[in-house]
């Protein structure tokens, strides 16, 4: 995180202090930006006119909030601004289903009735035997990364926040202006969204079909 | 006190990791683990999703967007000492 010392040398044209400030929060600005923009592209301008506007209001920065609030706050204006402008010229917003209430766990797999009602009749298989490295292999992030690319706009946001980049609820809370309680729902969609994905990835024969 | 059922359960697993479940919950939750393998499964599979969803690797700037950020800084530089 940015110091005041830092700050003070991004003020005196100090570039490897500005490079080192842009490469620490280039990750979280990109994967902000993402959830707003239709390509990679389009989430680097916003990225770009970002620095742009740090840079000019460099001297407003009271320190008030942490700094990178305020940096990814003036990411996420930008980047509402410019998928409103283009949202509007296409027939139908692509960025729906932010209402979706839908259960964690398809109700299909649970008992309708009887003295076991709500308990699994078709249980979470077994991933005993999947090994940690196997987890944390570059095909099952892709299997995640795809999934979060995949959520209503609001989940991917509060998921990206709290569980890549590892912000606590009150700071995302802070940053899209919304209640802890809906930032808790938005997070339980989003995490039980993502399980299912592997789920199906790693037992495609037990629960293929269902999305 | 009525058991928890395991549909309840997986409704309520991102409450109970964020340790903000209430203490009747919090304690019917942990007695219907204690017979559940399957919701024990379950919270594993959700812990093991955070964790790989942590593992996700960072986002680099390339060469050109690093060039463009630079050519950024240099002309808010250059704007700033001229005024």
């Amino acid at each position: 995180m940015m110091t005041e010392v830092d700050l003070q040398a991004l003020r005196r044209g100090d570039e490897a202090a500005f490079l080192n400030l842009v490469n620490s929060y280039h990750s979280v600005l990109v994967r902000l930006a993402r959830a707003y923009s239709p390509n990679r592209e389009v989430a680097e301008e916003s990225v770009q006119e970002t620095w742009i506007a740090v840079l000019r209001g460099l001297d407003g920065f009271e320190g008030r909030s942490a700094l990178r609030t305020w940096i990814c706050h003036i990411l996420v204006r930008i980047a509402r601004r410019r998928s409103m402008a283009e949202t509007r010229s296409m027939p139908f917003s692509s960025f729906g289903a932010e209402d979706d209430s839908s259960p964690a766990v398809d109700p299909d797999r649970f008992q309708r009735s009887g003295p076991y009602l709500g308990h699994w009749v078709n249980p979470p298989p077994d991933w005993a035997t999947v090994p940690e490295n196997a987890l944390l292999s570059q095909e099952v992030q892709d299997v995640v990364a795809e999934a979060i690319a995949e959520l209503p706009r609001n989940q991917r946001l509060v998921i990206t926040l709290r569980d890549i980049e590892g912000w606590s609820n009150a700071e995302v809370c802070d940053l899209l202006e919304i209640e802890d309680g809906n930032q808790r729902i938005l997070l339980h969609r989003a995490r039980s969204r993502v399980r299912s994905a592997l789920e199906r990835y790693f037992a495609p024969g037990v629960v293929a079909i269902k999305k | 006190m009525e058991e928890m059922a395991c549909q309840e359960l997986v409704e309520v697993v991102t409450d109970y990791l964020e340790g903000v479940l209430g203490r009747d919950e919090a304690l019917r939750l942990c007695q219907h683990l204690a017979v559940c393998t399957s919701c024990d499964m379950y919270i594993k599979q959700v812990r093991a999703t955070i964790r790989t969803t942590a593992s996700l690797p960072p986002e680099t700037p390339s060469a050109a967007v690093e060039k463009q950020l630079t050519d950024v800084y240099r002309q808010w530089l250059a704007n700033r000492d001229t005024q």
